[in-house]
């Protein structure tokens, strides 16, 4: 689902002991002249601009983005599922573009814009798709949302009207284990515009009337139902 | 007291005489029109889900806290012969490190837990890890379920069975039970005489079906972070029962039960492995407690698959017979069960509860193995049992020329589940299924397949929930659920609005914490009939609380004060009729509260399970046996759904579960290591985006009054029959029975191949 091309030294697990070095030489930074300065192996002093702002952290080049994220900014709405950029749960954006944060190690993204979901909503307003996952009820324990939240974004933002096909290819890089696959598809599509057909509305229901031959669902919002079935009972005695 | 209620479903109700408990409201009943109730609300923690606000207790930083990690033993059988910390101890930034096997202890999966360390970052641990010095006596081992049930096995347990359980695990002891080798049991259910059943049979089939190994995968992994201060325990912990959480430490560590408390705000999925602390949540106790800081201690993935529980597989052999007009006569299970070294692994809920039958017998067997231990996961032995059954019911009904729903109509004692069987059959278009089976492609076969669910209804005493009713109108509610993911949090305000008869938003809900009132364990499908009728008993009285403090200021009689639909009356004096914000600025500045505990279950209502039907339809190419589900519809009884959009989303969750374990999920492990080759979410496979169904939810409500809210919960009937429709759609599809879980290509390929042969020897 990343959109990077998965590097062979971003694997948390090469980047330690005698393989620091080799990786250290490769990663460029502004710390000094790129390709030339080694960082590490212990703690070095970094830049990362999350959500418009800049942090200043000193970390082990072995740090990934997505520990120094949550352990060291504080930033928890990204979230650690496999370790191994196999489902998608700490997707963010860096430049615009999906990446799994645990494959991308901290200093890596020094002077890159990083945007995680904390950075998603604007002054406190939601997004129209976090609006839409919502509605849609597209998260149950909502482990996966934040990433699931950030590839529906990144697919919206290049494909604003997006195919169903096109929304669960978007996704299908981000593991979701309660089941809410078929509702964030839902939420793209009324994100975009193109579907309304959920409806969340919290109008009366009455509940457990006969069901109707169509939709075989509840009967919604027919105090008519009840009516008849309050007479009904009535004639019971 | 009595009062007559409506019970029924699908809008035929009959009356019902009930003895309701002093102090709870009658039960809801179909002849009201309701405001909040059954309306389709959006989680009330979707913001802080969508926007990273909500805290998992994975996502708890403390200041001062310190990460820890456990060491592993990577042999799947041994004896630790010495531990040595002195290294690790010395290590940068280690401020704490304890041994969890002592020398002479056995190990027995790879994956056990050996000794933990505790250092200022999570790399430092890691690094500690590895500066632990352990000597192992490896020991024979013995990998998969017929391999450990020779004679010359090597024996998991070479004394009395016993395993290191927390809540949520099924005992392996099996008390009373006879014990040969690895293998325990029977557990055995004789009713009436299968013997003679078989005889009275015009059609007998028989046949041997296998399941694998599924791991849980709960997104967050298990782990907690403890805090100690003085002789005071907090945890936040990853857990789907916050007070057995507490009273597993509490006993553990030896503290008073008033000195634990556990705090669960947001959780990240259990579906069955996380009750009580488990051997990491202790460890991470001890090892704040020696560090004298907070410590966190969350698994990675590799350890989450490993060592935390896993749903056991099953060889299950079921005979079955039936009369020439479709009537069973008898039914016999005979199971074995892999849950590594527990037990617990028996399979015969769908076979003892779904259909009539006189004559049954089952004996399940346990057999141990070295391999990570099993624990409850999504509705135990149900899936597996399901697959098993419906398989047979649709082989019966073919041997009897029958067809398979009919067969199944004629058996099913349950009318609610007749009717979904009615409802499903018309909307996944099952008359023309077999007209479906052969498309324009002739690789591409199309197949349609049927299961059965069954559940408890398990709600029972002991929550205990706080409605408080503010001056200004609002309420608050207190009740220690945790929410799992389910929309208990939702659940809980939905309740207290339609009983108070205030609209949602005027509700305030505080949960996940064991502070505040005793709330059941998210287990068995309990939590909301466990809650939903506490809080509306709470709510109840805090509203005649209400109205005899109005009562108070109009010095009127309390039982002349109605409060109903938002205003307050009382009978005499047209003053006495305000709105309910009106009413409450009357009260004094605490306002009025209430706390209860539920009552019992009403002993005279219609007893009756939870049932559901779901059906399956499949693409099946026979070149390459990939198999595609296409569309799922599930038509689930749900009592009466508190929250149909909440309720919708947990069928959705059951069925693609059961898609992912019919198609995908299988632990492996390697033969001459005994380790897991796929502790991840990359070869472990779980279903994705591009592998779910369309899924037709159909929510039937049943007016049962067991409890005053009509409500039973639908997370375990969800998963119970989709691997079960699964395989007869694919069985259907291909022409030849599936009788072996995950149904991958390789066993597709060998069905079409069975079913060429038959067809070459002209018995198609």
């Amino acid at each position: 689902m990343s959109d990077e091309p998965r590097g062979g030294f971003t694997r948390r697990d090469l980047v330690r002991g005698s393989v620091v070095g080799a990786i250290a030489a490769s990663v460029g930074t502004k710390a000094g002249a790129a390709g030339t300065a080694a960082i590490g192996p212990g703690a070095a002093p970094l830049e990362l601009t999350v959500n418009g702002a800049v942090h200043r952290l000193s970390v082990e080049p072995r740090v990934t983005l997505v520990d120094a994220l949550r352990e060291r900014i504080g930033l928890t709405g990204t979230k650690v599922v496999c370790g191994r950029g196999a489902c998608g749960a700490c997707t963010v954006l860096v430049d615009g573009k999906t990446v799994c944060s645990c494959l991308v190690l901290a200093h890596e993204a020094a002077g890159k814009s990083i945007t995680t979901i904390e950075g998603v909503a604007t002054d406190g307003r939601l997004s129209p798709i976090q609006e839409a996952f919502i509605a849609a009820d597209a998260l149950q324990c909502g482990f996966c949302t934040s990433g699931m939240v950030l590839s529906c974004k990144a697919l919206l933002d290049r494909e604003p009207k997006p195919s169903r096909q096109a929304i669960r290819e978007a996704v299908s890089g981000n593991l979701c284990r309660c089941g809410t696959y078929n509702h964030v598809f839902d939420a793209v599509e009324r994100a975009a515009g193109l579907k309304t057909a959920v409806s969340t509305a919290t109008a009366p229901v009455l509940v457990g009337a006969r069901l109707t031959a169509d939709r075989s669902r509840l009967v919604e919002n027919d105090p008519r139902v009840a009516q008849a079935i309050r007479e009904a009972m009535e004639q019971e005695g | 007291m009595t009062d007559k209620i409506r019970v029924g479903f699908n809008g035929e109700f009959e009356v019902k005489e009930i003895a309701v408990a002093p102090g709870d409201p009658v039960p809801w009943d179909p002849s009201r029109t309701y405001s909040v109730l059954g309306t389709r609300v959006p989680r009330l923690d979707g913001k802080a889900k969508t926007t990273g606000e909500a805290k998992y207790s994975i996502d708890v930083r403390l200041p001062g806290m310190l990460y820890a990690r456990i060491l592993r033993c990577p042999l799947a059988a041994a004896t630790v012969t010495s531990v040595d910390l002195s290294a690790a101890r010395k290590m940068p930034g280690v401020r704490a490190a304890l041994a969890i096997a002592e020398p002479g202890e056995k190990i027995r999966f790879a994956g056990q837990e050996v000794a933990a360390v505790a250092a200022a970052t999570p790399e430092q641990a890691d690094d500690a890890l590895g500066a632990i010095r352990v000597a192992y006596a490896a020991r024979p081992f013995v990998v998969g379920l017929e391999a450990a049930r020779k004679a010359d096995a090597p024996l998991v347990f070479d004394g009395k069975a016993e395993t290191k359980t927390s809540a949520g695990d099924v005992e392996s002891g099996g008390k009373g039970l006879a014990r040969n080798g690895n293998v325990l049991g029977p557990r055995s259910t004789v009713k009436g005489n299968v013997e003679d059943g078989f005889k009275k049979a015009a059609a007998v089939v028989e046949a041997t079906y296998v399941t694998q190994v599924q791991t849980h995968t709960a997104l967050e992994t298990h782990g907690l972070v403890a805090r100690w201060e003085g002789e005071e325990l907090t945890v936040w912990a990853s857990t789907q029962g916050i007070f057995v959480m507490r009273d597993e430490l509490a006993e553990t560590l030896e503290l008073p039960v008033s000195k634990v408390r556990v705090i669960t705000e947001y959780m990240g999925g259990g579906f069955g492995a996380k009750f009580g602390p488990r051997i990491e949540g202790v460890t991470a106790a001890r090892l704040a407690k020696a560090a004298g800081a907070p410590v966190k201690l969350f698994l990675d993935r590799k350890e989450e698959q490993l060592a935390t529980g896993n749903r056991p597989s099953s060889v299950q052999t079921v005979k079955a017979g039936a009369t020439k007009d479709g009537k069973l006569t008898a039914l016999q299970l005979t199971v074995y069960g892999n849950g590594g070294t527990n037990g617990g692994t028996g399979t015969s809920g769908p076979i003892k509860n779904i259909y009539a039958c006189e004559n049954l017998k089952v004996d399940e067997y346990d057999v141990f193995t070295n391999a990570g231990p099993s624990t409850a996961m999504r509705a135990p032995g149900h899936p597996q049992g399901a697959f098993a059954l419906e398989a047979t019911m649709d082989e019966l009904a073919r041997a009897l020329g029958i067809d398979p729903l009919e067969f199944r109509l004629r058996n099913d004692p349950s009318a609610v589940r007749r009717e979904e069987f009615r409802i499903g059959a018309e909307k996944i278009g099952w008359a023309g299924r077999d007209t479906r089976r052969r498309t324009p492609d002739p690789w591409i076969r199309r197949g349609v397949g049927v299961g059965a669910a069954v559940w408890y209804n398990t709600g029972d005493t002991g929550p205990r929930a706080t409605v408080t009713i503010h001056r200004d109108g609002s309420a608050e509610v207190e009740h220690g659920v945790q929410d799992l993911g389910t929309g208990s949090r939702t659940m809980v305000a939905i309740v207290a609005a339609e009983e108070l008869g205030i609209p949602l938003e005027k509700v305030s809900v505080s949960i996940g914490d064991s502070r505040m009132p005793f709330a059941p364990d998210s287990g068995g499908s309990a939590t909301t009939p466990g809650s939903a009728p506490t809080i509306r008993r709470a709510a109840f009285q805090a509203r005649k609380e209400l109205a005899r403090a109005i009562a108070r200021e109009w010095k009127v009689p309390p039982e002349s004060v109605a409060v109903e639909g938002g205003r307050i009356s009382a009978p005499g004096d047209p003053k006495h009729d305000v709105s309910w914000a009106e009413a409450c600025k009357l009260l004094p500045s605490q306002g009025v509260a209430a706390t209860a505990e539920r009552a019992e279950n009403h002993e005279d209502a219609w007893k009756r399970f939870t049932t559901g039907a779901q059906f399956a339809e499949v693409e099946v190419d026979t070149a390459t046996g990939k198999v595609r589900v296409e569309r799922v519809v599930a038509v689930h009884d749900c009592g009466v759904p508190i929250n149909p959009l909440a309720t919708e989303s947990q069928i959705q969750g059951g069925v693609i579960q059961g898609v992912s374990y019919a198609l995908f999920e299988d632990r492996v492990l390697d033969g001459p290591t005994g380790r897991m080759v796929n502790p991840n979410v990359e070869s472990y496979k779980i279903a994705g985006a591009l592998d779910v169904p369309e899924i037709d939810v159909t929510l039937v409500s049943v007016w049962d009054g067991i409890n005053n809210t009509n409500s039973v919960g639908i997370g375990e009937p969800a998963t119970v029959p989709t691997a079960a429709a699964i395989a007869n759609a694919v069985s259907h599809a291909v022409g030849a029975r599936i009788r072996q879980l995950p149904i991958t290509p390789e066993v597709v390929l060998a069905a079409v191949r069975e079913a060429d042969e038959h067809a070459k020897g002209g018995r198609a």
